[in-house]
């Protein structure tokens, strides 16, 4: 999906140079994006389960993907990287996602002040009316501004 | 007793007296930007450690289920590329929700790269 409004910053091309970390680890991709959102999914896969009795998926790769998501929806906002680092996040779990679907999450970068972004977010597995997580936080620039 | 995405993440309990102590081994595949842990395994370790703590408790008063409510991580510090700690603490464990604090750290305990507080809704047998 190509974006309205086009960024200098290039999100999809930035997700594939980060493959090889944390991101790599998990096999978190990029799925679409806008003028200032990010939307990247994670398959399900078994050695991310928490819960081995039902097979849920635990809620680490989630938050992962959700920080991610949301970073970059700072840079795409923004129109070009910017070093910072994650202040906080809070993740509402409103249900368990469904063993064997594919994650999709999708974070926003609502407001960029002098030194602190603020993101929203959620998570859905196919369905974004029936979102599967909620995340709010704050990413805070740590070069000079 | 660890799920399978903790040893993904090299998430272990640590050798000593204390089970509720967990480590991770510094790993590339853990790394965010360079040189640095990814805010989303400093936040994964610190749910793991706050399950591994509410365990134990349910255990010790009557058993049951945990389901994850939220969390709410704050990043103090950035994890840099050596062994990292965590350890939960049930602030509160009531009939139907428990309070859970759990703290990351690397060289010293007294200064954590990361900290979390969460809600488990209890689902008692």
């Amino acid at each position: 999906m190509a974006a309205d409004t086009p960024s200098a910053f290039d999100p999809q091309r930035f997700s594939r140079l980060g493959v090889g970390g944390h991101g790599g680890l998990l096999k978190l991709s990029y799925h679409s994006h806008g003028p200032d959102w990010v939307e990247l999914q994670l398959p399900y896969q078994t050695d991310l389960i928490g819960d081995p009795a039902s097979g849920v998926l635990a809620s680490g790769p989630i938050l992962t993907m959700m920080d991610m998501a949301t970073s970059l929806a700072v840079w795409t906002k923004l129109g070009a990287f910017r070093p910072h680092a994650t202040l906080d996040l809070r993740i509402d779990y409103l249900r368990p996602a469904t063993p064997g679907k594919t994650v999709y999450g999708r974070g926003e970068c609502y407001r960029i002040t002098r030194s602190i972004s603020f993101v929203r977010g959620q998570a859905h597995d196919g369905d974004p009316a029936d979102p599967l997580a909620h995340v709010a936080g704050t990413f805070m620039f740590t070069d000079a501004a | 007793m660890l799920p399978p995405y903790a040893d993904l993440l090299g998430i272990a309990v640590a050798e000593g007296d204390d089970p509720t102590l967990l480590t991770m081994p510094s790993a590339t595949s853990l790394l965010g930007r360079p040189g640095y842990l990814h805010g989303g395994a400093i936040g994964g370790m610190l749910e793991m450690a706050a399950i591994v703590a509410l365990q134990y408790a349910l255990a010790e008063d009557g058993g049951g289920q945990i389901k994850p409510i939220n969390v709410t991580v704050d990043y103090m510090r950035g994890g840099r590329e050596k062994p990292t700690f965590a350890r939960g603490v049930v602030t509160r464990l009531g009939g139907r929700v428990a309070n859970v604090e759990a703290t990351a750290w690397q060289d010293d305990p007294a200064k954590p790269i990361a900290a979390a507080r969460m809600n488990y809704l209890i689902v008692r047998g």
